[in-house]
């Protein structure tokens, strides 16, 4: 069942148009990440779906309810924002408690709780205190709890937020580049945390970031956020091998993936500058054509089969388990190559080395960035499969 | 031999610092000084540095006998507390909604606050006046406190505090449900306390050295507050019998100079965070 759906939300700002016609549909227990380079709308998408923003037009739907003109706090919803928003003079406990208190006491019985005067409000302030403790156990803060945010560490910092956010049960969770203020070393270990957090309370979580790693290590599906469009939304496997445009392809994996210009011949083959990728494309002879190869696809060494190409290398960056080579052909850099090699340590600028590519792993893309391929994949059976 | 160097340094350091301290201090020595001399000390021809007899409290207790200098206090403590009250009432949801909030209009209510703060209230002592009367509120505590109530400062000050407090805060606020008069009184008011500090001490020292609108607003003693209510004195009971006079105006800064030293820190706090911003 769909815990959050959106129908065709579009939004601006002024004249300046941010979301156009945005679909998205999260399952229980899911995690979605909205992956895009700054500025592509995904921040927007996520405060329409908390509330914080109103759609111009569309629908958002959460468990099956339509909350596109109800306010934040009446939606069920939960969010970690970017610098965590903490309260930063209520202690740890006063933070996570917060939203309890607010769902259990009416107004008055919050102004008046102080005082202690009634019998029933402070049997809810124990049940709620029983509540954060529990919880607080659970995300390994109980030490901390009762500390101001500010002498609280990074992650520290981040579990109460969590906390803060998972205490009301709330079925959807909202998290805003949560990690982004962390350093390298703890970011990676933060983000296993969320994981492993999120799957034991089993709610469903839409994750932004601008950081493909992330967004490709921890979710299940993900939504390439391209120009205030969803430009492909699909599982990380998927969006890696299978790039719904020349943009997403562009934009997915880390070194950017290689392009290369070509034309169809009579066989359906592509020429480019050096190599003949030897395919039976279904395009007719003498189109355009833009051959994109992941860098890990790029050979170094003799070739089996295919006629390898020697290519003078330009720079090697080593990443210790492997390594990255800038390869280009000729001096006026007419062709140039990034390819992702086991043996780059081998190598020095100056070489000249063998390079092979083959045709079957390389992507092919009209001139208006769509894919084509003598056997086109069906995304849809992929996705559900 | 550094070492030596280095307290020497520090001694010449201290010297200064001392020198200048004192010279700010002096004309306070002065009134102290006066406030214990004898009538005739005052106007003798010769110079005593101390008084030639000692004559104990004597000018506290004329100060305090001949004019009704407690009610004056009283009245000052009264006034100023209203003044601060009705201060922060105006101006916390004022300046909440000028950081905040995206109103029409909202620039020109800004700018009216901006142009209240350039306008010294000496300016507006006429006009105000004119307005007091025919509001009928000649000498009366209304008239002291009412003209007052709505500070452009403090608006200013406030305003620049909330547009610090990041929008996330409130947002998550939002989100955890909470209304927008409880975000305002149980989050932000919290977040700015270093302001709402420095607001009251800057609003306090105002009204309570206060001369020119009471000396205005005020015929009666009886609705007198502290400096007025010397000059009245001054003038009407003890001409120029220095010692008491002094003795008065003391005991009318000694409020203001034991809470300043009281809070000490939290005020230099206040002051500094609104420097640092």
């Amino acid at each position: 069942m769909s815990v959050l759906v959106v129908r065709s939300v579009s939004k601006s700002f002024g004249s300046v148009p941010v979301l156009s016609n945005i679909d998205l549909d999260i399952d229980e227990g899911e995690i979605v990440s909205l992956l895009g380079p700054s500025g592509c709308g995904k921040s927007t998408l996520l405060r329409i779906i908390a509330g914080l923003e109103f759609a111009d037009a569309g629908a958002v739907e959460i468990g099956a309810r339509d909350v596109s003109r109800l306010p934040p706090g009446a939606r069920n919803i939960a969010m970690v924002f970017q610098s965590l928003a903490l309260y930063p003079h209520l202690t740890g406990r006063e933070n996570i408690a917060l939203p309890l208190r607010v769902r259990r006491m009416s107004r008055l019985q919050r102004i008046l709780s102080p005082l202690r005067l009634s019998a029933s409000v402070r049997t809810i302030e124990r049940e709620i205190d029983d509540a954060v403790d529990d919880l607080a156990a659970r995300l390994a803060i109980g030490e901390v709890i009762d500390r101001v945010p500010a002498r609280l560490s990074g992650g520290q910092r981040q579990r109460v937020a969590i906390g803060r956010a998972l205490v009301r049960d709330s079925r959807l969770l909202l998290l805003d580049e949560p990690l982004s203020s962390l350093d390298a070393k703890v970011r990676v270990q933060a983000r296993d945390e969320i994981v492993q957090i999120q799957r034991s309370f089993g709610v469903s979580c839409v994750f932004v970031t601008h950081d493909q790693g992330e967004a490709l290590a921890i979710s299940d599906r993900v939504a390439v956020m391209l120009g205030g469009g969803i430009a492909q939304f699909g599982t990380p496997a998927e969006i890696y091998r299978n790039p719904a445009s020349l943009d997403v392809a562009r934009f997915v994996g880390s070194p950017t993936i290689n392009c290369l210009e070509g034309i169809v011949d009579a066989q359906g083959r592509v020429h480019t500058g050096g190599f003949l990728f030897d395919t039976r494309l279904a395009e007719p002879v003498g189109r355009p054509v833009t051959v994109a190869v992941r860098p890990e696809h790029v050979r170094i060494g003799p070739a089996r089969e295919q006629p390898g190409h020697m290519l003078r290398v330009v720079r090697v960056e080593d990443h210790g388990h492997d390594g990255l080579v800038h390869l280009a052909l000729g001096d006026g850099g007419a062709l140039s190559l990034v390819a992702r090699s086991a043996q780059a340590v081998a190598l020095r600028a100056g070489d000249e080395v063998p390079v092979s590519i083959a045709p079957e792993e390389a992507l092919y893309f009209s001139p208006a960035g769509m894919p084509l391929g003598p056997e086109p994949v069906r995304i849809a059976d992929y996705a559900r499969g | 031999m550094t070492a030596r160097g280095s307290r020497f340094a520090g001694l010449g350091r201290h010297l200064v610092l001392g020198a200048g301290a004192v010279l700010m201090l002096l004309p306070l020595l002065w009134a102290v000084r006066i406030s214990f001399l004898p009538a005739e000390d005052v106007f003798s021809p010769q110079f005593h540095l101390l008084p030639s007899r000692w004559i104990g409290f004597e000018n506290y207790a004329r100060a305090l006998t001949a004019s009704p200098l407690p009610r004056f206090l009283l009245n000052g403590v009264g006034v100023c507390l209203a003044i601060i009250v009705c201060q922060l009432l105006v101006a916390i949801p004022c300046a909440y909604v000028l950081a905040k909030a995206r109103v029409r209009g909202q620039w020109l209510l800004w700018l009216a606050v901006l142009v209240g703060l350039v306008i010294p209230p000496a300016a507006l002592a006429l006009p105000l006046f004119i307005m007091a009367a025919q509001a009928g509120l000649i000498d009366t505590y209304a008239g002291l406190i009412l003209p007052w109530t709505i500070s452009p400062l403090g608006i200013f000050l406030l305003r620049q505090a909330f547009s610090r407090v990041p929008d996330e805060i409130i947002e998550a606020a939002r989100l955890d449900g909470l209304g927008e008069w409880e975000i305002l009184v149980r989050l932000l008011v919290p977040a700015v306390a270093p302001a709402i500090g420095a607001l009251i001490t800057i609003s306090l020292v105002a009204h309570w050295n206060d001369l020119l609108w009471p000396s205005v607003v005020v015929t009666s003693a009886s609705k007198a507050t502290p400096p007025f209510g010397v000059m009245l004195f001054q003038v009407q009971e003890i001409g120029s019998d220095y010692g008491p006079l002094l003795a008065g105006a003391i005991m009318i800064a000694a409020p203001l100079l034991a809470l300043f030293i009281l809070t000490q820190r939290r005020f230099l706090d206040g002051m500094a965070w609104l420097g640092s911003k």
